[in-house]
C-alpha cells in the first residue's frame, strides 16, 4: 500500500478463536483430540461447540501520533486485542501490520522478582521491556526519582507495599522511548497523585510524537487523553470515532453491568439514571435527573430500603443517600413481588465520569441484602472550566489592581 | 533456524539479564551459596565411589585413584545435564507471566536455564581441576578434545531443554516424566561406571548419545588418550539434529504459547 508508512499499525479482518473451559493439559488427553482434529477440516473458519470468537472481524488502522482509547465491558476482547497488537498472540485469521518500535505495557513490573532489590529489578524489567542495559543505566536516576523511591532502591521489592511496587514498575515503563505505546489499565495503580503523574507522563510521550493506545475502565482518563475511541463488544468493533461519541455509546450499552453480590432474598434488578425528558448517558452539569431502581424479592423480605451512592471516577464518594434517610418507610415484600424506587435530584456536578452504586439495606438489623456496583454510570459535562466533583457555579466578580479597587471604593464613599 | 539465532543475538542483553536473574536468585539467601554448585558433583562422585568399592569386593579388582578421578570427570557434566534439563523443562511454565505479557523470543527461557547450569559447572570446575592431578591425570594433547566434547554436551542438553520446555507448556505431566527418567538415567549412563564394565553390552550403552561424550571426556582428561571418533561422530550427529529439530519444533509452537500456558 502506497501510504502505509503513515500508519502506526493496522488490523485487517482479524479473527481470534478461543476455547471455553479446560484445554487438554496432560498427555493422555492429547490422542483423542488429535484424532478429532485430523477428522475435521477447515479449522480456520469453523467453530467447535466449546469455541467462540474473542476477536471477530476486527479492522481499523491508527495514524502515527494518534491517541486511541479502547473501551468495552469486561470480556469484550480489549486485552486480547492488545496482545495481538504487541505480538504476544497470533490471530487465527487476518493481518496485523506494525510500523515502528512498539512497547506494550500490559502489566506493571512484569518479571519483577520479589527477592531482588529495586535497583536490580529496574535493570531486569527495563531490559525485559526492550531497553538496553546502557539505556537503563542512563535513565536510572530519572526512573527512581519519578517513582519517588530513592531511599528504598536497594531494598528487596518483597518488602515494598503494593503501591511502591506498582510505582516502580510504571516508572520503568514510562521511560521507554517507543514509537507506539500500548497501555492496559496500568494507570489504575498507585494513589491518586501518582495516577495524575502517570497521565502527565503519557501526555508527554504522546506529545513527543508517539502513537498511544490506551485501554482503561477509567473513562475520564480515556476521555481526557485520547482523541479517538474504539468500542469493543463481544470481539467486534461496534463504534469507532471521536472519543466523546464512543464513550456515550459505551454508556448507553452499560446499564446494569456491574458486580452484584445479592446475598439476600431481594435483589436490584435494574438501575437507570435519566434526564426528565428521558435522555441518558451524558448530562450537562445542573441537569435534573431521575434515578430509578427496580427490585424483586425472591423470598418474603422485610423493611427494605434503597441506598444510592455516587462516586467519582477515582471512586471517591461524592454523594450518598437512601429512601429511609429521606423519610420514606421501608417496604416489606412477598416472594416474587416487585417494587420500584425513584429519586429525583439535581446534578450539580463537575465535569467527569460518575458511578452509581445501589444497596438494598435493612436499617434496624443493619443487613445488606444486595449491593450492585456500578449499577450504572454517566458522564457530566460542564462549560465552566472547573475541577472537582461539585459545581458551585462560580463567576469572577472582580479581578483588578489595588489602585482600581481604591478609586472604586473612594468613588463609592464620595457622596453623589 | 538462522532467523532464530539472529533473534537470540538481537536479544542477547535480555538473555544475559534472565540468566543473571536465575543465578542471582539461586544463590541469594542460601546458606551454602556457591557451594551448591559443588555439592551435586561431590555427591554423585561419592555415590560412585561407594558403588565401585562394593563392586571391587565382588570382582577383586582394587579401586584406583584413576577410577575415582574418572567418576569426578563425568559427574560434573552429568550434574550439569540433570540440572539444566530439570530447570529447562519448567522454564516456560515458571515464567508464564512473562510469556503471556511481553513479546520476545521465548527460546531465551530454556537457553537461559542451560546457561545458568553452565555457570554452576564453571564454579565447580576448578575444584575438579585441583583434584585431578592426584587421581593420576596428566597434561596431554588429548586434553584438547575436552572443550569440544563439552560443547557437544551443551548443544545436546540445550536441544532437549528446548523440546521439553515447549512440550511441558502444553502438557504439564512432561515435567514429571522428565523427572522420573532423570532419576533412573544414571543407571543407563556410564557416570558411576565405565562402559567397558558392560562387556559385550558396551555398544548398547553407547547408543545413549551422552555416553560416548562422557567416556570421551574421561579419555581425554583422565587417561590422556583420544576418544573413539566413530562414537563421537554419532553423538555429534544426534546433538546437532536434535538441536536443529528442537528449534524448529519450538518456533512452530511458539505462537500458541501465550494462550495455552
Amino acid at each position: 500500500m502506497r501510504d502505509s508508512k503513515d500508519y502506526a499499525f493496522r488490523m485487517d479482518h482479524v479473527f481470534k478463536r478461543f476455547r471455553r473451559g479446560d484445554q487438554h493439559d496432560s498427555l493422555r488427553d492429547l490422542i483423542p483430540s488429535l484424532v478429532k482434529r485430523a477428522v475435521r477440516k477447515d479449522r480456520e473458519r469453523v467453530l467447535a461447540p466449546q469455541e467462540f470468537w474473542v476477536l471477530n472481524d476486527v479492522s481499523f488502522d491508527v495514524k502515527k501520533g494518534e491517541t486511541l482509547g479502547i473501551i468495552g465491558h469486561n470480556g469484550a476482547g480489549k486485552s486480547t486485542m492488545l496482545k495481538h497488537l504487541s505480538g504476544i498472540m497470533v490471530p487465527t485469521r487476518g493481518n496485523i501490520e506494525v510500523n515502528g518500535r512498539l512497547s506494550a505495557l500490559i502489566e506493571v513490573g512484569a518479571g519483577f522478582h520479589p527477592d531482588l532489590t529495586g535497583r536490580e529489578n529496574v535493570f531486569l524489567n527495563g531490559v525485559i521491556l526492550g531497553m538496553t542495559r546502557a539505556e537503563v543505566r542512563r535513565k536510572f536516576d530519572e526512573i527512581v526519582d519519578f517513582a519517588g523511591l530513592e531511599e528504598f532502591i536497594d531494598t528487596p521489592v518483597k518488602r515494598y507495599s503494593s503501591g511502591m511496587f506498582a510505582r516502580l514498575g510504571f516508572s520503568v515503563a514510562a521511560h521507554l522511548e517507543p514509537d507506539i505505546l500500548v497501555i492496559d489499565e496500568v494507570l489504575s495503580v498507585g494513589d491518586f497523585a501518582f495516577q495524575r503523574k502517570g497521565i502527565e507522563k503519557m501526555r508527554a510521550i504522546a506529545k513527543s510524537g508517539a502513537t498511544v493506545i490506551f485501554v482503561s475502565h477509567n473513562l475520564q482518563a480515556v476521555a481526557e487523553f485520547c482523541q479517538r475511541g474504539i468500542l469493543l463488544e463481544r470481539g467486534r468493533v461496534i463504534e469507532d470515532g471521536p472519543i466523546d461519541q464512543v464513550i456515550r455509546r459505551y454508556l448507553d450499552t452499560s446499564v446494569s453491568h456491574g458486580e452484584q453480590t445479592s446475598r439476600g432474598p431481594v435483589r436490584a434488578v435494574s438501575t437507570t439514571i435519566a434526564g426528565l425528558s428521558g435522555e441518558i448517558g451524558l448530562f450537562p452539569s445542573g441537569t435534573k435527573a431521575r434515578i430509578k431502581v427496580s427490585l424483586e424479592a425472591t423470598a418474603p423480605v422485610e423493611k427494605v430500603a434503597v441506598v444510592v451512592d455516587l462516586l467519582d471516577s477515582a471512586f471517591h464518594e461524592v454523594f450518598n443517600t437512601s429512601s429511609e434517610r429521606l423519610g420514606r418507610r421501608p417496604l416489606t415484600l412477598a416472594a416474587g413481588e416487585r417494587a420500584e424506587c425513584e429519586f429525583e435530584l439535581n446534578l450539580h456536578l463537575g465535569a467527569g465520569t460518575y458511578y452509581l452504586g445501589v444497596y438494598l439495606y435493612r436499617y434496624d438489623t443493619e443487613r445488606e441484602y444486595d449491593h450492585v456496583f456500578p449499577a450504572t454510570s454517566f458522564v457530566v459535562t460542564n462549560d465552566r472550566d472547573t475541577r472537582g466533583a461539585a459545581n458551585l457555579y462560580p463567576v469572577v466578580t472582580r479581578f483588578e489592581t489595588k489602585d482600581a479597587v481604591q478609586t472604586a471604593s473612594l468613588r463609592a464613599q464620595r457622596p453623589a | 533456524m538462522r532467523e532464530a539465532l539472529r533473534e537470540l543475538l538481537k536479544n542477547r542483553e535480555l538473555l544475559y539479564m534472565i540468566t543473571w536473574r536465575e543465578i542471582r536468585i539461586r544463590y541469594k539467601q542460601s546458606v551454602m551459596g556457591l557451594l551448591w554448585a559443588v555439592l551435586m558433583p561431590i555427591i554423585i562422585t561419592s555415590a560412585g565411589v561407594v558403588v565401585r568399592l562394593a563392586a571391587s569386593r565382588i570382582s577383586g579388582h582394587p579401586v584406583t585413584p584413576a577410577d575415582i578421578g574418572a567418576i569426578g570427570v563425568k559427574a560434573l557434566p552429568w550434574a550439569f545435564f540433570v540440572s539444566a534439563l530439570r530447570f529447562g523443562t519448567s522454564s516456560l511454565t515458571a515464567n508464564s507471566s512473562l510469556v503471556t505479557k511481553i513479546k520476545f523470543p521465548r527460546l531465551i527461557f530454556p537457553i537461559s536455564s542451560v546457561l545458568t547450569s553452565l555457570f554452576d559447572m564453571a564454579i565447580a570446575l576448578p575444584v575438579i581441576l585441583l583434584v585431578l592431578p592426584f587421581a593420576g591425570a596428566r597434561l596431554s594433547p588429548a586434553l584438547l578434545w575436552s572443550p569440544l566434547l563439552l560443547l557437544i554436551i551443551i548443544v545436546f542438553t540445550a536441544g532437549l531443554c528446548i523440546v521439553f520446555s515447549a512440550a511441558n507448556l502444553f502438557f504439564r505431566d512432561i515435567k514429571y516424566l522428565v523427572e522420573v527418567v532423570l532419576t533412573f538415567a544414571i543407571f543407563f549412563t556410564p557416570v558411576l561406571y565405565d562402559v567397558s564394565l558392560a562387556g559385550k553390552w558396551r555398544d548398547v550403552l553407547l547408543l545413549n548419545p551422552i555416553a560416548p561424550l562422557l567416556e570421551g571426556l574421561n579419555a581425554s582428561i583422565g587417561l590422556g588418550s583420544a576418544p573413539g571418533t566413530a562414537w563421537i561422530a554419532y553423538s555429534v550427529t544426534i546433538a546437532v539434529f536434535l538441536f536443529w529439530g528442537s528449534v524448529v519444533f519450538f518456533r512452530r509452537l511458539e505462537p500458541r504459547f501465550a494462550e495455552s500456558v
